[in-house]
C-alpha cells in the first residue's frame, strides 16, 4: 500500500477503515541467507538497503522486544554531519544525504526537518577549531557557515551572550542539519523492508550463536534455532552482551546518557543549539516540548536510567545558556544505553568469525548515522568489502593504531 | 548513588571519579613476549557485563583513595566496597 494525499483523503471519507498493518508478523523460517540481529533503526535500515539496493533475498531481522523499542526510540532525534576527521565525515555526510531523500525512498513521512544545527563557541581558540572543522566539512561535500556574534544574536537573541564564564563569541552553523521523528524512522524502514520480503521477527531474542570451525552457521533464539549464511549484529547499547555469546570481547563500555523533555511551549527555538562547553544541547519538537540533554553519567550502566548529579549538571548548563527556560516545567526524563567505544567512533566491520559481522560502538551519536549505517552495513554483508565511506571503522584499529579520535572522548577521555 | 567508603562511611558518588573495570589493576608484564597483545587487551578490551561489575572509583573530592566498588550495572545497587590497595594485595600484588 502506497501512501499519498489522495489515499489519506479517500480513507477519511471511508471512516479510516481501510488501513492495514504495514508489516507482517511471520514465523521464523528454518534458514535465511542473511540474519540481522537487532530491530532498531540500524538493523531495519540494513535490511531495507540489503533488499532494495543490493537485491538480496531471504533476509530476517531478529528483535528481542518490539521493533524500535531500544535506542531509536530513546534519542533526541538530531541529524547532522559536522565531523572533522576523514574516517568519520564522509560517512555522516553520506547519511545526511540519505536523510534528505529518505521520505521519498521509503514513501513514509519521517518528518525530516532541516532546521539547522548551531554549535556555539566561546573563545578565539574554539573559533579557530570550528573554522577548521567547517572547512573539513565543506571539503567532504557538507555545508558549514562560521557565524560571528552578531549573526548568532540575530538568529537566537534569547541566549545569554554575556555569560561570565562562557560568553558567546560565535558559532558553527550547519543549515542542513536538523531533527527527524525518530519512531517514524524505525517504522518507515520496517515497512519498506517488509514490502521487499524481509521477515521481521519480533519477540525473538538471540540466546547464542552456532559457530563451527570459525564459521557462523546460525543463531539460537527464544523462538528456536535459525540457520544463516551470514549474520550481522547491530545492537548498539548491548553489543558487548551479544558479541560475548560469540566469544568476543569488544573495545566498548555501556554507559547511560540521559535526555529530557519539557512541557509543550509555543515555537521558541528555531533549530538545534549545542553548548558544548556547558555540556548542554537543545531543540524543540514539533509538539512544542523542549528536547535537551548533556553528557553521559560516566559509569558502566545497563539500567536505562541515570542519576541526579547529571540531571543537575544538564539543567545548570541550560540555565547558563538560556535563563528563560527556568520557568518551563520538566515533563519527563529517561536514559538510553550507549555503546561507548574507546576512541568515540563506531565500528562496522568483519569479526574474526567468518560470516559474522558487527555494527556498533556508536557512542551517543548513532541516530544521525542510521541511514548510512544501514547502507554501508548492507554493503559489507552483501559484498564482503567495506563501503567507501566506512573503510576506517575497523574493529582492530586499536591494535593497528589507526584510531579515529574525533573529540578524544570515548568512554573515558584519557584512553588514547 | 551512595558509596559506602570503608574509612569515611557513606559518601555521594558525585565526590568520586570513575575509571572503569577493576581488572585495570592487573597491569600486564611489559617484558613478556606477548606484551603487545597483552597491553592492547588491557587498555582497550572490556568485559562490560550486565550485572555485577567490579570497578575502580577515585575519591577525588575526599581522601583521594582508590576504591574497588562492586555494583550491579542493571540496577546501580552497590553490594561491596573496599580499598583498592587491599584488593590488589589479595590479588598477589605487594602494594
Amino acid at each position: 500500500m502506497r501512501y499519498s494525499a489522495l489515499k489519506v483523503l479517500m480513507e477519511g471519507l471511508r471512516g479510516n477503515t481501510g488501513w492495514k498493518p504495514v508489516w507482517r508478523d511471520p514465523d521464523p523460517q528454518p534458514e535465511y541467507d542473511y540474519i540481522i540481529v537487532g530491530g532498531g533503526g540500524h538493523g531495519l535500515a540494513t535490511a531495507h538497503y540489503l533488499a532494495k539496493i543490493y537485491k538480496r533475498s531471504r533476509i530476517a531481522v531478529l528483535e528481542k522486544g518490539w521493533i524500535g523499542s531500544g535506542n531509536v526510540g530513546r534519542n533526541t532525534t538530531i541529524i547532522r554531519s559536522n565531523y572533522l576527521l576523514d574516517g568519520n565525515e564522509p560517512l555522516y555526510e553520506f547519511s545526511l544525504k540519505l536523510w534528505e531523500g529518505l521520505e521519498q525512498d521509503l514513501n513514509y513521512n519521517a518528518m525530516v526537518s532541516q532546521r539547522g544545527i548551531l554549535n556555539l563557541c566561546h573563545s578565539d581558540g574554539q573559533r579557530d577549531a570550528f573554522r577548521r572543522r567547517g572547512n573539513a566539512m565543506i571539503l567532504n561535500g557538507a555545508d558549514a557557515e562560521l557565524l560571528d556574534q552578531d549573526q548568532v544574536r540575530e538568529m537566537v537573541p534569547f541566549l545569554d551572550f554575556k555569560n561570565a564564564r562562557f560568553p558567546i563569541k560565535g558559532g558553527l552553523l550547519q543549515r542542513r542539519g536538523g531533527t527527524v521523528r525518530h519512531d517514524a524512522v524505525a517504522w518507515g524502514y520496517a515497512r519498506s523492508a517488509d514490502s521487499h520480503g524481509v521477515d521481521i521477527l519480533q519477540n525473538c531474542e538471540v540466546t547464542g550463536f552456532k559457530i563451527e570451525k570459525g564459521l557462523v552457521k546460525g543463531v539460537e533464539t527464544s523462538r528456536g534455532y535459525i540457520g544463516a549464511k551470514k549474520v550481522g549484529v547491530a545492537v548498539a547499547g548491548s553489543s558487548s552482551r551479544v558479541m560475548a555469546m560469540a566469544g568476543l570481547r569488544l573495545p566498548i563500555e555501556s554507559h547511560v546518557l540521559q535526555a529530557f523533555v519539557s512541557e509543550g511551549l509555543k515555537p521558541l527555538i528555531p533549530g538545534v543549539i549545542t553548548f558544548g562547553a556547558g555540556h548542554f544541547y537543545i531543540s524543540q519538537s514539533d509538539k512544542g516540548g523542549l528536547v535537551f540533554g548533556g553528557d553521559i553519567d560516566g559509569y558502566n550502566s545497563y539500567a536505562q536510567r541515570g542519576n541526579l548529579p547529571v540531571v543537575e549538571d544538564v539543567l545548570e548548563g541550560g540555565m547558563a545558556l538560556m535563563p528563560m527556560i527556568g520557568r518551563a516545567r520538566l515533563l519527563r526524563m529517561w536514559g538510553g544505553l550507549m555503546d561507548m567505544s574507546m576512541d568515540g567512533s563506531p565500528f562496522i566491520d568483519h569479526t574474526p568469525i567468518e560470516g559474522l559481522y558487527f555494527n556498533g560502538g556508536w557512542c551517543y551519536g548513532g541516530f544521525k548515522a542510521t541511514p548510512a549505517s544501514g547502507y554501508v552495513f548492507a554493503h559489507l554483508l552483501a559484498t564482503d568489502m567495506p563501503h567507501e565511506t566506512a573503510t576506517a571503522l575497523r574493529l582492530d584499529r586499536f591494535r593497528s593504531g589507526a584510531m579515529i579520535d574525533e573529540k578524544g572522548a570515548g568512554a573515558q577521555p584519557n584512553l588514547h | 548513588m551512595i558509596i559506602n567508603h570503608p574509612l569515611l562511611g557513606p559518601r555521594d558518588a558525585q565526590e568520586f571519579v570513575y575509571l572503569g573495570d577493576a581488572n585495570l589493576i592487573d597491569r600486564p608484564d611489559p617484558s613478556s613476549s606477548t606484551a603487545l597483545d597483552d597491553f592492547h587487551d588491557y587498555l582497550y578490551l572490556r568485559d562490560n557485563p550486565a550485572g555485577s561489575h567490579r570497578e575502580l572509583w577515585f575519591h577525588e573530592q575526599g581522601d583521594r583513595s582508590w576504591l574497588v566498588v562492586t555494583r550491579d550495572t542493571t540496577t546501580h545497587e552497590i553490594t561491596h566496597v573496599e580499598l583498592a590497595s587491599e584488593y590488589a594485595k589479595r590479588q598477589g600484588r605487594d602494594r
